[in-house]
């Protein structure tokens, strides 16, 4: 807009309609041109003013520029070329991924430059657009690759070089990009879940070093770390829970750390719970001051919050249960000729892409400068069930064959002539069962509705 | 990548916006809709000076060569407002048909009557049998000499009552349901044999069952080419889903923000009911469902202006998604609100009238899924 808009009587032709007032002509009728000035008077000028007006300007769009297709091609290529040949084949049939494997995709990552996808180029990072990030998602999903393990790259990295000091950014960011330490997320206690505020695990300023005493849980392949970033009372004589927490990083060898599986629905090993018994952390491992430690993770989760939509992966997901259906299974018609499967399939379908321009609105404001507005905040939500909402498909599509629990054929030379179903069929329970988790991590939805209640909505 | 309107566009929505906020609150709505006439012939003469009318046709035509991105904005406002004045039987339907197929001769005729607002119309496009068909044309046209005989009833003739221009599909060969075999006519609303039934629709709007008797026109009044009548009504049909759609999109965010609204105001048990996060957590769920609808109905509007392969895809997605996502932001509003909500006096009450009959029209959620899951 470059103007107030009036309601105006013409005075050529004496309608009267609302106009933007600007610079350029005192009267949107009276255009500058003077050439014009004859079609005005011979015609209905009124309704030149709006024909003339109706060509400016750039329609909406969702095309990308060259540039951003020559990156989509390149990130095309990368993932093509550069994913190890039996990580791929992993990922394609659905065999879980070793520590190691995810170690090797990442470093695949970092020699391409890709690492740090969200970090500053002054870390290292790509310091990539809006745009490529996204576009970067939905070449990573449609290449079935394995995700990023988020707690050094997407978490823990971006809270030290943006609070952390000096030292801790030499020492501890290089690392991090080149996926040389994993480390974990200590945040959840057991008496600790929606409200993290009221965390117990107690650090104690003894000289040089702080005493760590507590339990952290559902720490996700905690068993795999070498560092845990903890959220820590370091005071409790304060007058709001959010204060006296501090953001303390220790180092998973420290004597009376110990380390206990949590298996979860589907039989599988993910999350653990940790204990910490007279743990001795070096006070330089604080990041930051201390007692900021609620504001610094709340900036921690917000991108755990953001990133955890999962749209391109979910998009992925269908458009494969589609071909899936339509192929026949063991003689059977393909369940595609199921009306009422495909209705709720269709109907999945029709929210994945609405969540898909929901991304896209939001990316194209931040892309723009804008401040998203509130269709932001409903990614996580949305995304959740949606990702829930399709792996439910697949288990109704496997229909008896959901039922074999034989998690040990999800091993890449596993005989044929030994199976039990097909992997995709019997995955779909496991899957089910352990995405449950989807709307419970990460601030339940019930927490997102509630922020999105007060922040948005001003209840 | 950009979803902001261009200046025009930007123009056009807050023109629109503003006559809704200045000149036509919801009382005013209820007067125009309560008339003997069903609307007010003075705002649609606004709508025509105002340019509104001319917005989708060609500037050949007389209009601004508008595209589904400028109905959208004008018809999500038309829902913010409850706008009875039939710019949808006139300029999306009827506007539509003539755009596509009329004559020069026909075009002098009538589609600049109706830019001018000065006449008034409507699309015949169902029979009481025909539900969702568009194909099912039992209304049958016979050639007379150079005159075509026309027999036959329509249903759910909205703004049939006052068109005193109809177009009338009927069938001139095939079965009474096939695609082939349709030829749409414009008829006379004051013709000899053509008898209406009008009567106002429960969302304060007016329609009509148009019988015709042994209906006479001339070969002048033929609109396309003989026997290719169904295509047309098609297009035209789709493009009056996606109008409706964006309209009911502007319902389900007014009905939304007023929701939250009174919630705040409203002081039970010593607090405001928008205190209680059992009512919360709907009214998110509310505005989730207006954040989804909304990027359908852009999705869709693009896919239609360039035309792309998924663009008839996009209109059921759209039309499933206002048919059952804005059902329930229509139910929780109306429950939200308690006795308010079904109270004939306010507001709510009628946006949600508006937003159900939107849901029965054009095919329902039910019938576009099934389109979908193939």
């Amino acid at each position: 807009m470059q103007g107030p808009v009036e309601r105006v009587a013409c005075l050529l032709c004496d309608r009267f309609r609302y106009v933007v007032r600007n610079e350029m002509s005192s009267h949107p009728c009276i255009l500058p041109d003077l050439a014009l000035l004859f079609f005005i008077l011979a015609s209905d000028c009124c309704m030149i003013f709006c024909r003339l007006a109706l060509s400016k300007g750039t329609p909406m769009h969702v095309t990308f520029s060259d540039d951003e297709l020559a990156f989509r091609d390149e990130v095309r290529a990368f993932f093509l070329d550069e994913v190890p040949a039996d990580i791929a084949e992993k990922q394609a049939q659905g065999v879980p991924l070793e520590r190691e494997d995810h170690i090797r995709f990442q470093k695949a990552l970092f020699n391409k430059g890709w690492a740090g996808i969200n970090w500053p180029v002054e870390y290292g990072g790509t310091g990539w657009t809006t745009v490529q990030k996204y576009l970067f998602a939905i070449e990573m999903a449609n290449a079935n690759a394995p995700f990023i393990i988020p707690f050094g790259l997407g978490m823990v990295g971006p809270v030290i070089y943006t609070f952390g000091s000096e030292e801790q950014k030499r020492r501890f960011l290089p690392d991090i990009l080149e996926s040389n330490v994993w480390w974990c997320q200590g945040y959840s206690e057991p008496g600790s879940g929606s409200d993290l505020a009221s965390l117990k695990m107690r650090a104690d300023l003894a000289g040089d070093h702080f005493v760590v005493n507590g339990s952290k849980t559902w720490t996700t392949l905690g068993q795999h770390a070498d560092w845990i970033f903890c959220l820590v009372r370091t005071t409790t004589d304060v007058a709001r829970r959010q204060e006296g927490i501090s953001f303390l990083l220790i180092d998973m060898q420290t004597p009376g750390v110990t380390v206990k599986p949590i298996i979860t629905i589907e039989g599988g090993h993910e999350v653990n719970e940790i204990h910490f018994n007279d743990v001795q952390v070096p006070a330089e491992n604080l990041v930051g001051e201390e007692g900021k430690g609620w504001s610094y993770g709340k900036v921690l989760l917000q991108h755990e919050r953001t990133g955890n939509a999962q749209i391109a992966v979910t998009k992925y997901r269908l458009s494969k249960l589609r071909a899936q259906v339509a192929r026949p299974v063991r003689g059977a018609a393909p369940l595609a000729d199921d009306r009422n499967f495909m209705r709720k399939v269709a109907a999945t379908e029709v929210e994945v892409k609405a969540l898909e321009f929901t991304e896209l609105r939001t990316l194209a404001a931040v892309a723009s400068g804008k401040a998203p507005g509130p269709e932001s905040s409903i990614l996580k939500l949305k995304g959740s069930e949606l990702q829930q909402a399709v792996d439910e498909l697949y288990l109704e599509a496997a229909g008896y064959y959901a039922l074999p629990y034989v998690p040990d054929q999800y091993v890449l030379d596993f005989p044929d002539a030994d199976r039990v179903g097909e992997g995709a069929e019997t995955r779909s329970s496991l899957r089910y069962f352990n995405y449950r988790k989807a709307s419970i991590y990460a601030g339940s939805n019930e927490i997102q509705k509630n922020i999105i209640a007060k922040h948005v909505l001003g209840l | 990548m950009d979803f902001s309107f261009n200046e025009v566009q930007t123009m056009l929505a807050d023109s629109v916006e503003k006559f809704i906020l200045n000149d036509y609150d919801f009382d005013t709505r209820q007067k125009y809709s309560g008339s003997e006439l069903g609307y007010s012939a003075e705002a649609w003469q606004t709508f025509a000076e105002l340019g509104w009318t001319a917005v989708p046709f060609s500037e050949a035509d007389g209009g601004f060569d508008g595209g589904p991105i400028e109905s959208m904005i004008m018809m999500q406002q038309f829902g913010r407002g409850l706008v009875v004045e039939p710019y949808l039987a006139n300029i999306v339907m009827t506007g539509g048909v003539l755009r596509r197929v009329a004559s020069a001769a026909q075009k002098t005729k009538w589609l600049h009557a109706i830019i001018a607002g000065e006449l008034q119309s409507a699309l015949a496009f169902a029979e009481p049998q025909s539900r969702y068909d568009l194909a099912n044309v039992a209304t049958t046209a016979d050639a007379d000499g150079d005159n075509w005989i026309i027999n036959g009833t329509k249903g759910l003739v909205f703004n049939g009552g006052n068109a005193g221009l109809l177009i009338v599909p009927a069938r001139t060969s095939g079965d009474s349901t096939s695609m082939d075999g349709i030829t749409l006519f414009a008829v006379g609303g004051m013709a000899d044999g053509v008898s209406r039934t009008s009567y106002p629709t429960v969302d304060g709007q007016q329609a009509a069952e148009i019988r015709l008797d042994n209906v006479s026109v001339g070969k002048e009044a033929v609109l396309g080419a003989i026997d290719n009548g169904y295509s047309t009504l098609e297009a035209v049909i789709d493009e009056a889903t996606l109008a409706v759609c964006a309209e009911a999109v502007g319902i389900m965010q007014i009905m939304t923000d007023k929701t939250v609204e009174y919630t705040k105001n409203r002081v039970q048990f010593g607090v405001p009911i928008g205190s209680f996060q059992a009512l919360q957590h709907r009214m998110v769920d509310m505005l989730t469902a207006c954040e989804q609808s909304y990027s359908l109905l852009v999705w869709a509007s693009m896919a239609n202006a360039d035309g792309t392969d998924e663009a008839r895809k996009s209109i059921s997605a759209i039309k499933y998604h206002v048919g059952t996502a804005g059902k329930k932001v229509g139910q929780e509003a109306v429950q939200l609100h308690g006795g308010m909500g079904v109270s004939w006096d306010v507001d709510i009450a009628h946006y949600f009238k508006r937003l159900t009959a939107i849901g029965q029209m054009f095919g329902n959620a039910d019938w576009h899924l099934d389109r979908l899951a193939v």
